[in-house]
């Protein structure tokens, strides 16, 4: 008979959405039904049965083929890269659950790898600003309880966070929001005449690239100091409104994304956004958020900051001493300046969503991609490394974009033998400890001269 | 009318493409929601573009075949968009300002009329760039 599993995670965006409805067929093979979820989620489930799953490592051939082998065989294939390589960097964790990012960051200590994941090229810039200028932030029940103007700045939920707005921001009745959509204010700021400015009461366009511009006169109008008759494209007079509907907030969220993050400015956007925020609590109560994309990618962000003190571009090829400085140990800048000699794309498509011209350098090293599916990573690599999808066949914590741990479940089983990703992390360290016993590898000049301690720990 | 255009490109998301990337990325929905560009219909017209004609697209670091379109999301006029993935990032130059983040918005791009020419699938455009393509 089928079996109806209730309050289900999506393993989709950072919203994180976990009241969804999952049947599943009596054998736990087969996605029936997906109640709740977006378009998106929905197809995530349907897709965990499809047919076509990879249920074995592939390894290329010379003639470019892929050929089946065993896990053993895949995981003494990347314990020897990692052993071999100099600086190994392991990029990705968009999709997978803390434990596999904890399990990751053992093996990447002991590799001496440089461990950096999806924050890298999507909301980095969101943790040099927050480290400089702190994170005035909230939790999303806080919002959706008791906000009445919300912003949404470069950032188009309709599209990236489908369920954002009717569960959060726009549209949900709270504790002390009873009127729902009816009694906020919604203001979008965004170049582009997007599907979420279309459910605007307000929308500013702003010429790209010009945020920070825009920032810098709604914090001058919001002091009272007078401003050009336009800044960034837009009129004066649709500044000083908006800068009065922010200040007359009883609470406000600003929920922001990349449009701030990867144009002009990066961080420096985001550092005066989070100013603008701190000016308004002089009036009245204001947060502010970024608009994670996916579902755990604020996970390695906190499990690598209690384990290795940094949450991403973290270098530890030094291996007794973690290190991080974006722009230096950041993965694109460290591919263009081919600085490291092996790749692990895990649980993400660097060859989708990297410029191509940093795939080429990094493909010039064994590249091992660790994903559910077939990706443009799996289709260039030289080990593919298949493992069950989180959230839908391996259970586990994520973390949603405002940081609140949650657990997800498994609704199926995994194709015959596919394991975890952190079954498969922890079978490579072991393998890199086993081929360094038997080949006498002594782990690094500061452990011989009795200076290493472990900064991931067991 | 003119030949080529300079347009100011970003790449974001799309829900087409976060739903057919679910699907896989060699598949025909991928293709039709990321090997597009949407502009401003005052520009489509500047170039005297046809309905979904293709266009080559070029950066500063390369060059991508693309179908023109105006979208339901609109730019205005000098702003252009490709939606995140395997085409944006042909031509996505990989700077970072030293943040680690490539300039994915706020680049510049010429367009240009490239018809007779074809866009190619996910996979030669990926695999192409590293030797592995087969033509199949």
């Amino acid at each position: 008979m089928p079996k109806k599993i209730e309050n289900v995670g999506c393993p989709y965006c950072g919203v994180c959405c976990d009241d969804l409805v999952v049947t599943v067929s009596d054998d736990g093979r087969k996605v029936l039904e997906v109640e709740n979820a977006c378009a998106i989620g929905n197809e995530i489930f349907q897709h965990a049965s499809s047919e076509g799953r990879i249920s074995l490592p592939r390894l290329r051939q010379p003639d470019g083929t892929y050929k089946d082998i065993s896990y053993d065989e895949a995981v003494d294939y990347a314990a020897r890269v990692l052993i071999k390589a100099k600086k190994p960097l392991i990029f990705g964790f968009g999709s997978t659950n803390c434990e596999g990012m904890a399990a990751a960051a053992k093996v990447a200590e002991k590799a001496g790898a440089v461990l950096d994941n999806c924050a890298s090229i999507c909301h980095g810039s969101s943790f040099l600003a927050i480290f400089d200028n702190g994170y005035p932030s909230c939790t999303l029940g806080e919002t959706k309880n008791r906000a009445d103007v919300i912003v949404y700045w470069g950032s188009n939920p309709a599209h990236a966070h489908p369920r954002h707005m009717s569960r959060y921001s726009i549209f949900p009745r709270g504790f002390f929001t009873g009127k729902g959509h009816k009694g906020r204010k919604i203001i979008v700021i965004d170049p582009r005449y997007t599907d979420t400015a279309r459910v605007a009461d307000i929308y500013v366009q702003v010429k790209q690239g010009q945020d920070y511009d825009l920032f810098n006169a709604f914090r001058t109008v919001i002091r009272g100091e007078d401003i050009p008759d336009e800044v960034a494209g837009v009129k004066k007079e649709q500044i000083l409104q908006v800068a009065e509907i922010l200040k007359k907030a009883r609470f406000g969220t600003i929920f922001y994304g990349m449009g701030l993050c990867h144009s002009d400015g990066r961080n420096h956007n985001v550092d005066i956004a989070i100013s603008m925020t701190r000016d308004l609590n002089d009036f009245t109560k204001w947060t502010i958020m970024a608009m994670r994309g996916h579902y755990n990618i604020a996970g390695p962000g906190v499990v690598w900051a209690w384990t290795t003190g940094y949450p991403y571009c973290i270098d530890m090829s030094k291996k007794d001493r973690a290190y991080m400085n974006p722009g230096e140990t950041s993965s694109v800048d460290l591919a263009m300046r081919d600085e490291v000699d092996a790749f692990f794309n895990v649980g993400t498509d660097a060859g989708a969503h990297f410029p191509i011209e940093a795939v080429k350098h990094l493909k010039k090293h064994p590249w091992i991609t660790i994903d559910p599916n077939i990706c443009m990573a799996s289709e260039i690599s030289d080990l593919h490394i298949p493992v069950g999808i989180v959230g839908v066949e391996v259970p586990g914590i994520v973390y949603r974009m405002d940081n609140v741990p949650i657990q997800y479940r498994q609704v199926l089983n995994p194709p015959d033998g596919v394991i975890s990703d952190e079954e498969l992390f922890e079978r490579i360290h072991q393998r890199i400890s086993e081929i360094e016993a038997e080949e006498g590898i002594t782990q690094t000049s500061a452990a011989a001269a009795g200076t290493q301690t472990s900064f991931v720990g067991e | 009318m003119v030949d080529k255009l300079t347009l100011n490109m970003i790449t974001q998301r799309s829900i087409e493409e976060g739903i057919a990337m679910e699907k896989g990325k060699t598949t025909q929905e991928y293709f039709e929601a990321c090997s597009i560009i949407e502009m401003n219909e005052e520009d489509i017209r500047t170039l005297g573009l046809l309905p979904n004609q293709l266009v080559r697209v070029t950066s500063e670091c390369g060059s991508v075949i693309v179908k023109a379109i105006k979208g339901r999301q609109t730019v205005y006029p000098g702003l252009a968009h490709i939606p995140q993935g395997v085409w944006s990032n042909q031509i996505v130059p990989p700077r970072t300002q030293a943040t680690g983040e490539p300039q994915y918005s706020g680049f510049p791009v010429t367009v240009e009329s490239a018809r007779g020419e074809k866009r190619k699938s996910a996979l030669e455009c990926v695999q192409g760039a590293v030797g592995l393509w087969n033509g199949e």
